[in-house]
């Protein structure tokens, strides 16, 4: 417990100046270092993603020129063909075609390759499975996760120990080691395919994670919080709510976070359980290949909308997940 | 208000007793300290009586209600902690008026019980700041707000001032004592400072071992300790505890100092003690003079100057430092030969084997 005292903060007044423009010149040298090189070393990390950002808006011809375009005329061609379906037209057609004033902006692309739009691709419909399933999931995740965390840290619960290794191990075999007799089963149970087979995969798996991880951050929380709020007159149940879940939001906020990514992402499971109703992102968009040469401005552009959920997701929450990188040095009082 | 009865209260953790059998009454209005070393069962009984930990057996009532089974909430109690335990996430005023919107009550009354106990404790100031930018002073008065705030039966404060400074502990001290001459609350509070005990007891409860050593007025807790462990653990250096042997009304120390039992005590030895007259003698450090005609007679051992007495050590034998209080112009060099006396109505006398006190008996008889 000695290391929840805080001590008061001191009273002898400061009067040494802190004030950085009258610093000298040398720490702000140092400063201005240390931003160039952290602008470099971000660039490097980011040159993969922003490429692909690039090839995404490339026309077919400009994503594969040699050597590669820096400089290139913007085109929506590659998003166009992730969400169609396309029928290569003869020269007839084509004047046909060229005739017409009624075609939209996506047709008025696809012609530029002589080709017509002849339906929706199933990509659009795989994405919002992937939401579903990773949001759903995530959700069940971190709901089960916040409630068993809060039992395994504060109730004596027979048998702690071997329940939580038991939970632990959920998390050590590697999914192809366990994808095959999964797939039977779920063929067995009529679970294939379905988004909720996925759904309670993805929950089972990231359970074991989110409860091992937010017992850290309700271990944190001093019971004293809670039993102050059951001393003023508030029962179990009300005091988790007012006190234990706003003290929790930042592991709260970690732990989706972490289970999104990983429901989102997954690619083993998803590729050996579903086929059609329930396929998932990860594992279509390496089956987006044209006719004739790989189309990548199109695999950018699936790649692109793929990556961008989960930067909306992280992003909301950054203001928790930086909190909790200083958890420590918050004072508790 | 109201008066809270421990009837044979036990806890266990396992098969390890954590409090033994307890009994106790704590009259309404009074202000009762736990006091003991870590591990004595203090804290335990103090939270057996919130509820927040259940009681083995026995029974808890407060006046005449049983609350052995209820829920802390159903209690009518405030709990005081030593770590505040203030929301983080709420500013000060949101803390205070915490219980009361647990009782469902009007926001107007809310805002005004909060205003009231605010000033009473003068945090007006800082009522919308978070816990985490007060001063650690601040965030106990925040916290000793929240509990006044809704008046309750009983407050129970575990080692309130146990995190502050020595600085706030001090003037924190005499607000408490200030605010509960004013509120006239029963109130348990918990500490293992015997200068706290002593200072806003109105009655102290050693406890040791996960057993109540004595419950007695911090005077009678100092000048009559129940036992050798309340004679050693209060006050500070304790009291001076030396074997000696009783023999026709004198004392024997190992070492050769003899001293004349008072008068009143020499039947009390006499009849309680073995046939060996192996008894155990108290006196607190300021009980014995120096004196040129004192009967005992000791080896300076060191000497030390606590700004307005000097605390002299002396040897009386190898190994038997005693402790006593003197003025503080007199300095010893080590090894002088000291004569001194101890006063006939401050020494107290132990059974050696069951390390009770002895009790004075009627003269008459």
């Amino acid at each position: 417990m000695a290391t929840q005292s805080a001590p008061p903060p001191s009273r002898t007044p400061v009067n040494y100046s802190t004030r950085v423009d009258k610093v000298g010149w040398r720490p702000q040298a140092g400063s201005i270092v240390r931003t160039i090189v952290a602008v470099i070393i971000a660039f490097i990390m980011l040159l993969p993603v922003i490429w692909m950002g690039m090839t995404a808006f490339k026309s077919l011809p400009d994503a594969v020129s040699v050597p590669p375009k820096v400089f290139f005329t913007p085109t929506l061609e590659g998003f166009v063909n992730l969400f169609t379906q396309r029928r290569q037209l003869s020269d007839a057609e084509m004047e046909a075609y060229r005739a017409r004033d009624d075609l939209n902006w996506a047709q008025d692309i696809v012609l530029e390759r002589q080709q017509t739009i002849i339906g929706r691709s199933q990509f659009a419909q795989q994405l919002t499975n992937s939401v579903i399933i990773a949001g759903s999931s995530t959700i069940l995740s971190v709901v089960f996760g916040v409630l068993a965390a809060y039992a395994f840290s504060r109730f004596n619960i027979p048998g702690k120990d071997d329940l939580l290794f038991f939970i632990l191990s959920q998390r050590m075999l590697p999914a192809v080691v366990v994808t095959v007799p999964i797939f039977l089963m779920y063929k067995q149970i009529g679970l294939y395919d379905t988004h909720l087979g996925m759904i309670l995969l993805y929950t089972s798996f990231n359970l074991s994670f989110s409860v091992w991880l937010l017992k850290g951050f309700i271990d944190e929380i001093p019971k004293e919080y809670e039993e102050a709020a059951l001393v003023d007159g508030y029962t179990r149940l009300q005091a988790f709510r007012k006190i234990v879940l706003p003290q929790a939001v930042t592991g709260i906020a970690a732990t989706t976070v972490f289970s999104a990514i990983f429901s989102w992402n997954e690619y083993a499971f998803a590729l050996m359980l579903t086929q059609e109703r329930a396929r998932t992102a990860p594992p279509s968009i390496p089956l987006i290949l044209g006719t004739g040469g790989i189309e990548w401005s199109t695999i950018a552009a699936g790649s692109m909308a793929f990556l961008i959920p989960v930067v909306i997701v992280t992003f909301a929450l950054r203001k928790h997940l930086l909190r909790g990188v200083t958890f420590g040095a918050i004072r508790k009082g | 208000m109201a008066t809270i009865h421990l009837n044979q209260v036990e806890k266990k953790f396992g098969d390890q007793f954590a409090v033994k059998p307890l009994d106790m009454t704590i009259h309404d209005g009074e202000f009762i300290v736990l006091l003991g070393p870590s591990g004595c069962g203090k804290t335990t009984t103090l939270r057996m009586i919130s509820g927040l930990e259940a009681v083995t057996s026995g029974q808890i009532l407060f006046g005449e209600r049983d609350v052995t089974w209820l829920h802390p909430s159903e209690r009518d109690i405030a709990f005081v902690f030593q770590f505040f335990a203030l929301y983080s996430h709420l500013t000060a005023r949101e803390n205070i008026a915490f219980p009361l919107q647990a009782q469902g009550e009007s926001r107007d009354m809310v805002k005004k019980r909060v205003n009231e106990v605010a000033k009473m404790l003068n945090i007006e100031h800082v009522l919308n700041s978070r816990p985490g930018s007060l001063s650690g002073g601040d965030q106990q008065r925040v916290a000793l707000a929240r509990a006044l705030v809704r008046r309750p039966a009983a407050f129970l404060m575990d080692e309130p001032l146990g995190a502050l400074d020595a600085e706030f502990r001090d003037t924190m001290r005499a607000e408490i004592k200030r605010l509960h001459i004013d509120q006239h609350a029963t109130t348990v509070y918990v500490t293992h400072d015997q200068i706290e005990a002593m200072a806003m007891g109105d009655r102290i409860v050693v406890m040791s071992n996960a057993v109540v050593q004595q419950a007695a007025t911090p005077t009678d807790v100092y000048h009559n300790p129940a036992n050798i462990f309340v004679a050693r653990f209060i006050g500070s250096p304790g009291m001076n505890l030396i074997p000696a042997r009783y023999q026709g009304g004198v004392l024997y120390f190992d070492g050769g100092s003899v001293y004349t039992v008072p008068d009143d005590w020499k039947s009390t030895l006499a009849a309680d003690l073995g046939s060996d007259g192996r008894v155990i003698v108290g006196f607190r450090p300021e009980a014995a003079q120096v004196s040129s005609e004192g009967q005992l007679v000791a080896k300076t051992y060191a000497n030390d100057l606590h700004g307005g007495y000097t605390m002299l050590h002396l040897e009386l034998d190898k190994d038997q430092i005693v402790h006593i209080r003197t003025n503080r112009e007199t300095s010893y060099n080590i090894g002088d030969l000291v004569h001194f006396d101890v006063n006939p109505t401050m020494v107290r006398f132990f059974h050696p084997e069951t390390e009770m006190a002895l009790t004075k008996r009627d003269n008459r008889s």
